[in-house]
């Protein structure tokens, strides 16, 4: 079964570490290597990290780079100057979501990091809409990619690199530098709420990354998608294949805020109209207010009518309560609104919250541990 | 979490649930197996006491942060007791499937059923099996 999947640069690492491995998009990924629980918490209060290798990376460069670009992806690339990044997505005419993604100005192309299991098809709808002198090339091979996440992060990677210029990059900010030697590039990103960056390295040259992270006084915890995605959801940051969805428009995902409405991207039209008419449906972020565990297709029940559903639960493990997504009546999604959960036929109350679930803003790292 | 064992006095069901007999009552439990593909748990959802259990249906479940599991009964009976324990701190399924880690004390209705379930040998075979 495992031989069909693809395999990043770090497996060898993974298996040594005893991680308890799964298939995710095509990749045989660390699920956890300890437990779910203590991964999450160590990139809460020290730091992790996570191989995210499997994800995609594809380049656009030639002259009409941007203006291809500025028609494909909702976001505003305009507002992109060299070494900074931002959130985005694209989209069908219809609006459906194709895939979320990161999008960098470098100094001659730009860079998309996107889900790997959209790899292929935003390349195909990136190059099959690109112009003469548009080159788009997916170089999702020639990349690993390692997540360092969690408020000591600094600490972690500090005997690793050269200088400050690390510590200065802004939130989304992306820069060419020198890893334990390997030339890589850094990002201010991530996918946890937390701060830290995502080193992109050669393929070939992660494990001489990953081994002088792990090797050093302050060795962050490897993580897994496990922890990965409860950590996600505690911030509300919604996923592709559980909030989005070629069904779904970013705005009804929440995301009118990554959605350049005044331009003219391929899905602007129908989001525009969204915006006007109103949604029949929303995404909202919950917590339960007694035990139980929502899960994925949950029914969100409102006396005795069926709401919505849940698109993604877990136990919280900062919050040790149980959390979830759901798309939901339009009027039901605001902060602060009584829902019932439906978990395998127990109604378990709920209360719609503001996102993140976790106050994770700036805070002085703990360094007593 | 707790090394691998399978305790010589259970009888096993291919769910991966134990029996041990007490008399006329048995105490349920997950096997080390089980509660390893489950990885840490999380939440218990025990029966009422009172409850009717039916072998090999399920009288409650146990989460992970991942996954819900249905608890399967290995025999018949009537839910005399409920480790609250597990409630309180569901982990100690991990580190003490056979003790501490208990989960519902039943009067069975049928004693007989035990004999369809495995011993420790034949449970142990079954697993180098899977």
């Amino acid at each position: 079964m495992s031989s069909t999947l693809l395999r990043t640069p770090l497996h060898d690492r993974h298996v040594a570490l005893g991680a308890k491995l799964g298939g995710f998009a095509g990749w045989d990924m660390p699920l956890e290597y300890t437990t779910v629980r203590e991964e999450h918490i160590s990139v809460r209060t020290r730091c992790g990290v996570f191989d995210v290798s499997h994800m995609g990376q594809i380049t656009v460069a030639g002259d009409g780079a941007r203006a291809s670009l500025r028609e494909l992806l909702t976001n505003d690339i305009d507002a992109l100057e060299p070494g900074e990044g931002h959130y985005t997505l694209v989209c069908r005419e219809d609006g459906g979501t194709i895939d979320d993604l990161i999008v960098y100005a470098l100094l001659d192309h730009y860079l998309i990091v996107c889900n790997a299991s959209n790899v292929g098809p935003v390349h195909d709808w990136v190059a099959g809409r690109a112009p003469d002198g548009v080159t788009v090339t997916d170089a999702s091979e020639r990349y690993a990619m390692l997540a360092l996440q969690g408020p000591s992060w600094e600490d972690v990677i500090r005997p690793l690199v050269a200088g400050d210029e690390i510590f200065e990059l802004p939130y989304f900010g992306i820069a060419q530098m020198a890893v334990a030697g390997v030339p890589s590039l850094v990002a201010r990103t991530g996918y946890t709420g937390e701060p830290g960056v995502e080193i992109m390295c050669p393929s070939h040259r992660a494990p001489d990354v990953w081994d002088a992270l792990m090797s050093g006084p302050d060795a962050p915890a490897p993580a897994g998608l496990a922890a990965r995605d409860t950590l996600r959801m505690e911030m509300g940051y919604p996923l592709y294949g559980q909030e989005l969805s070629l069904e779904r428009t970013p705005i009804e995902a929440g995301l009118r805020w990554a959605c350049h409405l005044d331009g003219g991207f391929v899905g602007a039209d129908v989001m525009r109209r969204q915006v006007q008419a109103g949604l029949p449906e929303r995404l909202c972020i919950f917590t339960l207010d007694e035990p139980g565990i929502p899960r994925t297709g949950c029914p969100v029940m409102v006396a005795d009518q069926v709401v919505g559903r849940v698109t993604s639960g877990t136990l919280s493990p900062t919050l040790g309560i149980g959390i979830g997504m759901a798309y939901v009546r339009a009027d039901l999604a605001a902060p602060a609104t009584a829902l019932h959960i439906d978990i395998r036929g127990k109604l378990k109350a709920a209360t719609t919250r503001k996102r993140p679930l976790v106050d994770t803003s700036p805070r002085k790292a703990s360094r007593d541990g | 979490m707790a090394d691998e064992t399978y305790p010589d006095d259970l009888h096993y069901h291919p769910e991966h649930d134990w029996v041990r007999v007490e008399g006329d009552e048995a105490v349920f439990g997950i096997t080390w197996y089980a509660q390893d593909a489950l990885g840490e748990v999380v939440y218990y959802d025990p029966p009422d006491v009172g409850a009717a259990i039916v072998k090999d249906a399920s009288y409650g479940e146990l989460e992970s942060v991942k996954a819900v599991s249905d608890i399967i009964a290995p025999a018949s009976g009537e839910v005399v007791a409920v480790n609250d324990g597990v409630r309180a701190t569901p982990e100690s399924v991990n580190s003490d499937p056979y003790g501490v880690g208990w989960l519902i004390r039943v009067r069975l209705t049928d004693p007989s059923e035990l004999d369809s379930l495995m011993d420790v040998a034949t449970y142990r075979s079954y697993l180098s099996g899977l």
